[in-house]
């Protein structure tokens, strides 16, 4: 497999991923705002399907928040790379950040300096997998902060109600998280794991279990709405992950997904790669 | 009910704008995020009758690419030293506690949807940069905007809030 390629490739998603969001997640909107009763809501869900509409006829960033740069990487067992590969992600972010197509979010968490190029020790974010074959799959999934600061997690005890923890902590955050919401919860394994599997579930589709249908049903209950200014609109899926705990713990992680649920996927090859 | 204004504004503009309405926004606006509030005092602008814009733009060379708001909970804290330099209204998402009582006969916060930086960048260009040094997302940009919106007025200078009257049905729906 050739570098080059795969420079290549995480360019091209990460500044896919900006523009055009996934049709499922743009008929997910639609579908809201047939239901949707309040008015002011009804304003904020036609604005979003409108700058949906504009950002992909003007090829520009739907949010200006172009996020911290996480991709999912599956790497197939026949697949060889002789090269670093997270280097040559790091090196098509810094390439997508040139073109003026990602605002430099990346800063030292501490002396808060930005390295101006969207990368630095630990950034990007690579969450990797093993699967079988011999391609590289590189998805996009642009991070804004909005979202991801409103994220929780509790080491819970096993006889709390989980889903009330969670209903509790998303009637106070979730109007910053620029709803209407994709819910990511990750229950069980270690603390570390919780927080994995909470992301790894916002990086899925919605859900359709009951608990999941249950769960995103009592969140719209709520009222909160698009933005926080009050609708039936607030969350648009939920999706839990689980992995199995200690006897004695319970803990839960939540990850939330503004409306912008941005994604993009390559696949690489021997022959060079394209865009799924 | 809909309003079309200009700023600067005047006490009187302001009082217009009641909670629920939708608002469109022309005239200069001046975006502030994180590190310009904590450095207000050397902003080189007037900011008198003035508009804030919670937001942190993707600028590509002079032009507004993207440039919807950001979470003003963040901001909240500088609300006093804000008003006291003249600043009439607030743009941004997600709301302020505790700015109801503060914008009380004083100034306006208007939301604009969040994340639609896209839809935002066509109504606004650049005229000039204060705080450059603070980088693309935290300088102070001075900005032209031309019906800017749908925003809604979501604390009015009555002392309403629709943020708090939301928490505190959808808290009250939780205890049911």
């Amino acid at each position: 497999m050739r570098r080059p390629d795969v420079v290549e490739a995480t360019e091209a998603v990460l500044c896919r991923a900006q523009i055009s969001l996934p049709g499922w997640v743009v008929r997910l909107i639609e579908n809201a705002l047939r239901r949707e009763r309040n008015e002011i809501a009804r304003y904020h869900l036609e604005a979003i399907l409108n700058n949906i509409r504009i950002a992909e006829s003007d090829a520009r960033p739907v949010c200006q928040d172009t996020g911290l740069p996480v991709f999912r990487v599956e790497i197939g067992e026949r697949c060889s790379l002789d090269f670093d590969l997270w280097e040559a992600i790091a090196e098509g972010v810094r390439m997508a950040t040139g073109k003026g197509m990602l605002r430099p979010n990346v800063v030292d968490p501490l002396s808060r300096s930005n390295t101006g190029d969207n990368t630095g020790p630990g950034m990007p974010c690579l969450i990797v997998d093993h699967v079988t074959g011999e391609s590289l799959r590189i998805t996009a999934f642009p991070k804004g902060a909005g979202s991801e600061n409103m994220s929780f997690l509790g080491m819970l005890n096993p006889a709390d109600d989980p889903f009330e923890y969670i209903l509790k902590n998303l009637a106070e955050r979730v109007s910053n998280a620029c709803p209407p919401v994709f819910v990511g919860i990750g229950m069980g394994g270690t603390f570390d794991q919780a927080a994995a599997l909470a992301k790894r579930a916002i990086m899925g589709v919605p859900g359709e279990s009951e608990e999941e249908l249950l769960l995103l049903e009592r969140i719209n209950g709520l009222g909160i709405g698009p933005m926080g200014l009050g609708g039936d609109t607030t969350a648009l899926g939920v999706r839990i992950e689980r992995a199995f705990c200690h006897t004695a713990s319970l803990p839960v992680a939540v990850n939330l997904q503004c409306w912008a649920n941005r994604r993009a996927t390559a696949r690489v090859t021997e022959d060079g790669w394209s865009i799924e | 009910m809909e309003h079309r204004v200009r700023s600067p504004l005047s006490e009187m503009d302001v009082s217009r704008l009641s909670a629920g309405d939708i608002v469109w926004l022309s005239g200069t606006v001046y975006t502030a995020r994180d590190k310009a509030h904590q450095r207000l005092g050397e902003v080189k602008f007037d900011l008198r009758g003035g508009v804030i814009y919670h937001c942190g733009p993707l600028i590509r060379d002079t032009t507004v690419v993207s440039a919807g708001p950001t979470s003003s909970v963040r901001l909240a804290r500088y609300l006093p030293q804000v008003l006291d330099l003249g600043v009439r209204c607030i743009i941004g998402k997600g709301g302020m506690p505790g700015a109801a009582e503060l914008l009380r006969g004083r100034a306006v916060y208007l939301a604009y949807p969040g994340g639609c930086g896209a839809a935002a960048a066509r109504s606004l260009s650049v005229r000039g940069v204060s705080l450059p040094e603070l980088g693309m997302a935290e300088a102070v940009w001075q900005l032209e905007a031309t019906d800017l919106g749908p925003m809604v007025v979501a604390i009015d200078s009555h002392g309403r809030d629709l943020y708090r009257e939301v928490r505190e049905s959808a808290e009250k729906h939780l205890k049911r």
